[in-house]
């Protein structure tokens, strides 16, 4: 991880579509590696280099037990990648609602 | 009409689209212009601006706000006016977290629709990018995970 901040490691975790399907099987209850696995014609282990991202990422939970592990989603981080995306749409409309008016105010003073 | 329409069509892409009531040389020049950057990209705070408008060239805009300043920054990857233009972007305080974003700018019988796309990248993400063939699972991933963030939001 070249990334600092957690958003960006959560946005990082979340570019790959295996790791987004993963974090939607979970999203509907928990589940063990083997079952997270399944879906997918990939190896054990990369499976469990994408699990690595996302517990990185603070996105998943694993207990501790080795041969069952088990593995939840954790909700903070896509709650804080939400509301940073809901700030981020603020922003901008503030931004561009100025524009708006500026544009008008330019084309009235032309003749 | 004078609302933002957002979408993200995947989880580190940003879509963003307003239409103006005027033709797209203002419009563009508007987003490329010193001048006039500095009348709106502030939001009506103090924007101090500068800007070398080529490809290879930077940017760099100070918005003052409850006497705070907030630095961004970045450089123009690509350039074909009056179409469209791509800049990296990078806020200061969290400089490393670097968002490219790709402007494009139509004209409809006077009226200038600007659709901007951000994605956030990461040296991380093309790193563990892997495989392939799974972009159809994708889209029921991408509808699952959306019903998820609703519900948590």
């Amino acid at each position: 991880m070249t990334t600092t901040d957690p958003i960006s490691g959560v946005f990082a975790a979340l570019a790959d579509p295996t790791r987004r399907a993963i974090l939607a099987r979970l999203a509907r209850g928990e589940a063990t590696v083997n079952e997270l696995a399944a879906p997918f014609p990939i190896s054990a282990q990369a499976i469990s280099k994408h699990l690595n991202v996302l517990e990185k990422a603070g996105l998943i939970a694993r207990t501790r037990e080795a041969q069952w592990r088990r593995c939840r989603i954790e909700p903070a981080p896509l709650r804080d990648v939400a509301s940073w995306v809901a700030q981020y749409r603020l922003l901008w409309e503030e931004r561009y609602d100025t524009l708006g008016t500026y544009l008008d105010d330019l084309q009235k003073e032309q003749p | 009409m004078n609302t933002i329409a957002i979408s993200t069509p995947a989880p580190t892409e940003l879509v963003m689209s307003r239409t103006f009531d005027a033709p797209r040389a203002l419009v563009w020049a508007a987003h490329t212009e010193a001048e006039h950057l500095r009348h709106w990209w502030g939001r009506g705070n103090p924007l101090d601006v500068s800007i070398d408008f080529r490809v290879g060239g930077t940017w760099r805009f100070v918005e003052t706000a409850d006497g705070t300043q907030h630095p961004f920054r970045g450089e123009f990857r690509e350039i074909s006016a009056p179409e469209t233009f791509t800049w990296t972007f990078e806020y200061e305080p969290m400089a490393g977290q670097v968002a490219v974003e790709t402007f494009v700018f139509t004209e409809e019988a006077g009226r200038t629709t600007v659709t901007s796309t951000t994605h956030f990248d990461s040296q991380a993400e093309r790193d563990a990018m892997m495989g392939s063939g799974m972009e159809q699972g994708a889209n029921q991933s991408y509808a699952a995970l959306d019903a998820y963030l609703v519900k948590i939001s």
